[in-house]
């Protein structure tokens, strides 16, 4: 039983205690993965899955064979960051860092979910498709805590982003 | 070889405004910054050390009495565990804020609810834990006080008694005398204190997440009770502070007590829930505000009274009126913070300790006494800006709170006409706006960093001091850089390891100031060390700029001039006389705009500009995040943030952080910072002052001003919650 993480693949661990953010951390040693709660409640462990953003923390490795997960070192690296986590840097969308790998996978799966039409809370109109104002950005991101307070230059990293289509 | 600076004298010269390299100030991208958006930067938990165990904290269910059994035996036939750690050593508290020697200890001995009494240790993480939830423990528990209301106070030292209070308040022609409650808070850092502990039979290394390594290696040996030589501590990246990775914290202890038993690397992680039920807390308070004014609204009588709380033993108290001493003008003052003693987990610093709580309070009693002289709020405070300190005498070095009120005022578009509550309504929302002053006391401390300027032309700065988030990585460099000449690329810093000389750790806003100065002081050395190679006398101009050196007669290579060899100065900064000759302090001003909801008494922020002066602005991109993070703190305590005891056993209902509401995103409107110019020559040899917590000093004041222009409803209990909105909103 194996899943894949960045590509790579991984046996699924003997016990089943283990959550998928344990396992990720842990097991896979890809500590760019972050564990603030371990209740769903911060967002810091945000990892898309099947192209989907989830708390890793709430659901276990086992449950996840033959899933394709993509982490924060899956995006981009020092040398080749992502469009994201390059306007994460150049916006200071982050501070102390600890819930950054969280806040730009989740931005990374939102904005998809924006491009196929998802609604949300802040949405005016469900019948059309949602624009991509700060509104929507705010709302859609508000599953990641950021205690630093970086919220607005967050956000401008999204926009930056998303408006120029990259 | 060290060079050394105690400031007794104010620094006018401005060395680094007469620097040619050109980035200090600059808003330079974080140097750190791409390994944090990529996941390389390793935090606390997350080295990789062979063989290592995981230790899970287990913790008292009850508030206040003994431990009298723990029984090992219960667990140690469970499935990969190593063993039960309850030894007299684990410290029972975190360590306070600068303590430097060991916490209470003996663990066994209770005094809050969830204090850590034991360690499971397991080979792996989920064993541990299993483990730790059936180890079977018996205790004798005692009743407990948990509300600061029920017992007697103490008084604390350092009261203000000037003048007659009293008798101002009695011939006021305009004055206000009102109650404030506000309640606990937690810091709530995003990473959980964690630590690996790793003994390899001569020195104790731990991995950490600390804020202060200068001051928490003396609280770990202590506690160990080994020789600081013996002790390193790593903290390379913290995952958020705010006061509560000041001190060491109880992992560190245990898992150090472990590692040493074992001989085996240890990693314990506090669960969130343990991080907020066993680290500081901020106390709440109740706060007493009297002001008196003559008929044109200057204040003649001053009077800001607190109670706080703490465990019995601790000798921290919430400085509730450290602004109150110098902010406005009044000849007749009382100042005075009382404490009581309570079985809550211990209070200790949480951002702005003080001034987060104490100024709101403030702020909003100015708005009232403002509404009662029917002067505008920002003339109103316009008009009681002390000449000097109102208590001491002492002379203010620079001092830009007018600056900051008509800057801030200006950006808003603040409406200086009269106001009156419920003047704007959209739909079923009130709008209304407010404003309140912002003080952060200036506090410098001594601080080492050694620079080398090496052979390959680069510069290395090395010292124990920490980035927690703040920016300390970038703001060495640019403060090296812009003092030898290179590029920020070209210099590399290194931090959070304690065989870098001592810094001064993070924490009360001082650490940019004292370390930069050190860092400051050792390139100085270094320019007067290529000075005397060149030949030259140390007071001619020397320009360094992109690696190259010139001066009157010639022009030279930076690497030609250290011809192979390192050039390397430990910089030693010391807070002289300075800190006693002028009264120092970061200031600003909130101006914001609310939207209350008419039926549920919700508070939605619409838009807040803050304008804040520092001294010296080191980098203007992560001064502004430090400055958006104070904000997003205001509006948190504002509206939020708030812990809740049970009144029967003492324990934290909501120890989480879907219960402990601090702002999400969407909560933050759009914020708008301007950083007020200005060269402090009293803060520190770089005219540098703190910025870390100025930003959350007054803003909910602002907000609750903003609250009652809007709806009518005149808040005296924070946060600001819908309940208490709508409860104080007046019939229609």
């Amino acid at each position: 039983m194996t899943l894949t993480i960045n590509d790579k693949e991984y046996e699924l661990p003997s016990d089943p205690r283990v959550s998928l953010l344990d396992f990720i951390r842990h097991d896979a040693g890809l500590s760019g993965t972050k564990k603030g709660c371990d209740h769903g409640q911060c967002g810091a462990c945000t990892v898309i899955v099947n192209g989907e953003r989830i708390n890793s923390c709430l659901t276990l490795a086992i449950m996840h064979e033959d899933d394709a997960v993509t982490t924060i070192e899956g995006l981009g690296t020092p040398t080749n960051p992502s469009a994201l986590q390059q306007a994460f840097l150049s916006h200071d969308g982050y501070q102390c860092g600890y819930c950054t790998p969280g806040q730009i996978c989740s931005a990374t799966a939102m904005l998809t979910e924006i491009a196929s039409g998802l609604p949300s809370d802040a949405t005016e109109d469900i019948s059309t498709s949602p624009k991509l104002t700060d509104e929507e950005i705010r709302e859609r991101m508000s599953g990641n805590l950021c205690r630093c307070g970086a919220y607005p230059n967050i956000v401008a990293a999204i926009r930056e982003v998303a408006e120029a289509g990259l | 070889m060290t060079a050394h600076l105690k400031q007794n004298k104010l620094d006018k010269r401005n060395v680094l405004d007469g620097m040619q390299q050109g980035i200090i100030g600059k808003p330079i991208s974080r140097s750190e910054g791409l390994l944090k958006v990529t996941g390389k930067a390793t935090y606390a938990a997350e080295y990789h050390l062979e063989n290592c165990l995981e230790g899970v904290i287990v913790t008292a269910p009850f508030a206040k009495g003994r431990v009298t059994v723990i029984d090992e035996s219960s667990v140690m036939e469970m499935p990969g565990v190593i063993t039960v750690i309850s030894d007299e050593r684990m410290i029972a508290r975190a360590a306070q804020g600068t303590a430097g020697a060991a916490p209470l200890q003996k663990a066994c001995d209770v005094d809050y609810w969830g204090q850590p009494i034991a360690l499971v240790v397991a080979e792996s993480f989920e064993e541990a834990r299993n483990a730790a939830k059936h180890l079977h423990i018996e205790f004798e528990v005692e009743d407990a006080i948990f509300d600061a209301s029920e017992v007697e106070v103490e008084p604390q030292d350092g009261a203000t008694q000037q003048g007659d209070l009293a008798q101002a308040m009695a011939e006021a022609e305009h004055s206000v005398d009102i109650s404030y409650t506000t309640e606990g808070h937690a810091s709530a850092a995003m990473e959980p204190h964690a630590a690996i502990a790793d003994w390899d039979g001569e020195t104790l290394t731990v991995r950490a997440s600390l804020q202060m390594l200068n001051y928490n290696i003396g609280e770990l040996a202590d506690s160990m009770d080994l020789d600081e030589s013996k002790v390193r501590l790593i903290s390379r990246y913290v995952g958020g502070g705010f006061g509560s990775k000041l001190g060491i914290s109880q992992e560190v202890v245990a898992a150090s007590i472990a590692a040493m038993q074992l001989g085996r690397p240890v990693r314990v992680v506090m669960s969130r829930q343990q991080v907020f039920q066993t680290i500081m807390r901020r106390s709440e308070t109740t706060q007493r505000l009297r002001l008196a004014a003559d008929a044109n609204g200057r204040l003649t009588g001053f009077g800001h009274e607190a109670l706080v709380s703490n465990l019995p033993g601790e000798g921290f108290a919430e400085p509730v009126t450290q602004s109150s001493e110098f902010l406005y003008a009044g000849e007749n003052r009382l100042l005075k913070i009382d404490i009581a003693r309570i079985h809550r987990m211990t209070a200790g610093s949480v951002r702005a300790p003080g001034e987060a709580v104490g100024m709101p309070a403030l702020e909003a009693a100015l708005d009232e006494l403002a509404e009662k002289a029917g002067i505008d709020p920002v003339e109103l405070r316009l008009r009681n800006i002390p000449e000097e300190h109102p208590a001491t005498g002492t002379p203010f070095s620079s001092h830009k709170l007018a600056e900051c009120l008509q800057q801030g005022a200006k950006a808003f578009g603040w409406d200086s006409g009269p106001r009156k509550p419920r003047n704007r309504r959209e739909g079923e929302w009130w709008i209304g706006t407010g404003v309140a002053s912002a003080a952060r006391v200036h506090i410098v401390s001594q601080a080492r960093a050694r620079v080398t300027l090496q052979a390959d032309g680069t510069a290395l700065v090395e010292t124990d001091m920490t980035d927690i988030g703040t920016g300390t990585y970038t703001i060495l460099g640019q403060i090296a850089g812009e003092m030898l000449g290179l590029a920020q690329e070209q210099v590399k810093v290194e931090l959070g390891d304690t065989r870098h000389p001592r810094g001064s750790g993070s924490g009360g806003s001082w650490g940019a100031a004292s370390v930069g100065s050190a860092v400051f002081v050792a390139c100085e050395a270094i320019r007067a060390k290529i000075a005397s190679q060149l030949g030259i006398s140390a007071d001619m101009e020397l320009t360094l700029k992109d690696s190259t050196v010139s001066w009157d007669e010639g022009k030279k290579s930076l690497s030609d001039i250290i011809d192979g060899k390192d050039i390397a100065r430990e910089g030693h900064y010391e807070p002289g006389d300075i800190t006693e000759d002028y009264a120092a302090s970061g200031y600003g001003a909130f101006f914001v705009e609310v939207a209350v909801n008419r039926w549920t008494g919700e508070t939605r922020m619409r838009r807040m500009t803050g304008a804040f002066g520092f001294g010296r602005v080191l980098n203007e991109k992560t001064a502004r995040s430090q400055c958006l993070g104070g904000m997003v703190w205001c509006i948190g305590s504002a509206l939020t943030e708030s812990l809740l005891f049970d009144p029967r056993d003492g324990h934290l209902v909501n120890c989480d952080l879907a219960e402990y509401h601090v702002p999400v995103n969407r909560d933050i409107p759009d914020l708008d910072v301007i950083m007020v110019e200005e060269r402090d020559p009293a803060a520190s040899p770089i005219q540098a002052k703190g910025i870390g917590e100025l930003g959350m000093c007054g803003g909910a004041g602002a907000i609750a001003n903003a609250i009652y222009n809007a709806c009518g409803a005149r808040m005296h209990d924070f946060p600001m919650t819908p309940d208490r909105v709508l409860a104080a909103m007046p019939d229609e």
